[in-house]
């Protein structure tokens, strides 16, 4: 059974915590949306309730980081991000502090919460600070994985995760690598680079190409930031033609990271699916990718559109 | 009252005339940092590293020693100084302020220098690092205290107030804040530029214990850290009232030495104030 992404995260911090004492958890009155709840249930004494204050939850976690706990500061995108920003660079990623920052609800598929609550530049904004790490994960399986990951990891870490159930992308016997993409699919006329949730809809997208006889490979590439510049320049030598497809404004997140790789290393045509530089609204997970562009049938738009400029 | 003798106080009086020696020189030397601050701070941080706290400058990363977050970053000369004194680094590294490849950041790094708890310079974020390390130490069923030197200026940051708030919420009781209460800011007096008075009442309705010292009176300094150890299911804060500039009469009270270095002529008329010659060596 897929479960959902905010659930898999739920359930994983505490099977780690009960092998890790260190871990302590702060929440800023989202622990019910965040799932975090189960670990305030399991952990009362680890758990720290820091009230609707992002900016100093942050620090006390970087204090805490000092006295070697495990401090995952749980809290929506939007304000981990952009509320407490200068927190996070200066008292945790310029003190290079093992502080686990999830930002939940990321992206325009954000519980119907509409713009204040839809983080569609955290990604930027935390890959641009020094020493950070960026996670995306795609499902539940991998989102598992990842949290433990990013415990045997010694750092600063921003892992995004999403509300809701996505289709599984993860294969049987997944095994997630920091810095790592996966290959999804085979395929050798374009290749669909995908990030987050947006992962499974890269592969629907390929369902949909197959269709015109377009055989689409897709990587998902979890880690934003390192990330895996020999996927995507093998990928681009393969392939010819790129398209990304992100939960995120087509600023700053994957998109830019696909680009700067290959501008460097391996020029090919290329085009971002994601949000175009705007503020979303409320409405239904469907209708808000349908609406700004990131559904299927978007993305394998964007795939013939590369394939026509090739030809 | 502290029980030390008129000797020892006046001992630890001259500590502090040569950290503030020490800071002048070091600031007009690199053509950098913040004298005001730093010489109103001299006299707090004498009595922490040299009466109060329980430290050991050889071995920095003693775990159990009483932690100093300097949250008013921009006071790192007169930190810097005082761990010289202390014995942590020689004072010859102190000619190398704010240069280029030097270790001494004109705000202090953790990872550069030893005795540097904690990165600080964004103001407003070192006091909710120094909660984070008290929240820890009570879990962990550790006894040392951890204090943390804020400005007045800084108190002008929502973050501040978010981390009393919380620090009062979780009944903090080993963690004392001390306010560097000079009254003066970059832009002039601190009234002027954003009034943070009536600023004990501020911390009394945040259900902190205040306590109102003159910051320049080593024995009153070290009777309130004293007696702030005594409280006990509340944070407490000692509000010194100190003057920005202290002990150079021509930087007493002016906002323009904020963040001004003397220039040679003036370095000169500054280290007579000071009572310290040029060159003279300290034992």
């Amino acid at each position: 059974m897929t479960e959902a992404v905010r659930e898999a995260f739920g359930h994983t911090l505490v099977q780690l915590a009960r092998e890790n004492p260190n871990i302590v958890v702060l929440d800023a009155d989202l622990a019910s949306s965040t799932r975090v709840v189960y670990f305030a249930q399991e952990f009362p004494e680890r758990f720290f309730q820091m009230g609707v204050a992002e900016q100093n939850m942050m620090g006390v976690a970087a204090g805490m980081a000092l006295m070697g706990k495990v401090p995952f500061v749980s809290t929506f995108g939007v304000f981990a991000s952009r509320r407490a920003c200068d927190q996070v660079a200066i008292s945790v990623a310029h003190c290079q502090l093992n502080v686990k920052i999830v930002g939940a609800y990321s992206g325009i598929v954000s519980g119907n919460n509409g713009a204040t609550h839809q983080a569609v530049e955290d990604v930027g904004i935390m890959r641009a600070i020094p020493h950070t790490v960026v996670i995306d994960p795609a499902d539940d399986v991998e989102t598992e994985q990842v949290v433990r990951a990013i415990v045997d990891y010694e750092g600063p870490v921003y892992l995004r995760v999403t509300r809701d159930v996505w289709p599984r992308v993860s294969p049987e016997g997944y095994n997630f690598v920091l810095g790592k993409a996966t290959q999804v699919r085979e395929g050798a006329d374009v290749t669909l680079i995908g990030s987050g949730m947006m992962s499974s809809q890269c592969v629907e997208a390929a369902h949909i190409l197959s269709q015109s006889g377009i055989e689409a490979h897709v990587l998902h590439m979890p880690t934003l930031k390192p990330i895996d510049v020999e996927s995507i320049v093998k990928a681009a030598e393969e392939t010819g033609g790129i398209v990304t497809a992100e939960n995120h404004n087509i600023y700053g997140g994957l998109g830019s990271a696909v680009a700067e790789v290959l501008a460097e290393h391996a020029p090919a045509l290329m085009k971002r699916v994601g949000i175009q530089d705007c503020f979303g609204e409320c409405g239904g997970n469907a209708e808000l990718l349908c609406k700004y562009g990131m559904s299927p049938q978007h993305i394998a738009e964007a795939a013939q559109a590369v394939l026509q400029r090739r030809n | 009252m502290s029980s030390l003798s008129e000797q020892e106080i006046h001992h630890l009086e001259e500590i502090a005339r040569w950290i503030r020696c020490h800071v002048v020189r070091t600031i007009s030397e690199a053509g950098a940092g913040h004298p005001g601050g730093s010489l109103s701070e001299a006299d707090i941080l004498t009595a922490l590293y040299f009466y109060v706290m329980q430290v050991d400058p050889h071995r920095p990363e003693w775990e159990d020693r009483d932690r100093f977050i300097l949250s008013k970053g921009h006071g790192a000369a007169g930190l810097y100084a005082t761990l010289a004194e202390r014995g942590y680094f020689s004072p010859e590294l102190l000619k190398t302020f704010g240069r280029i490849d030097s270790c001494l950041q004109v705000h202090p790094d953790m990872h550069m220098v030893p005795g540097i708890e904690i990165s600080t310079g964004a103001l407003g974020q070192g006091l909710s690092v120094a909660l984070g390390i008290a929240l820890a130490a009570r879990m962990d069923g550790r006894s040392f205290r951890v204090y943390c030197l804020v400005g007045d200026g800084e108190s002008q940051e929502g973050q501040i107030w978010e981390a009393a708030q919380t620090a009062a919420h979780y009944k903090v009781d080993n963690l004392t804040v001390i306010l560097d209460y000079n009254g003066v800011q970059l832009m002039g007096p601190v009234s002027e530029v954003m009034e943070i008075a009536p600023l004990a009442d501020r911390w009394r309705s945040f259900n902190w214990a205040v306590m109102e010292i003159d910051g320049h009176d080593m024995r009153q300094i070290i009777t309130a850290l004293e007696s702030a150890r005594e409280i006990k299911g509340k944070p407490c804060v000692v509000i010194a009232h100190t003057v920005k500039g202290k002990g150079v009469s021509y930087m007493e009270g002016k906002a323009a030495w904020h963040g001004k270095p003397p220039n040679e002529e003036q370095l000169a008329r500054a280290l007579a104030d000071l009572r310290c010659n040029v060159g003279e060596a300290h034992d």
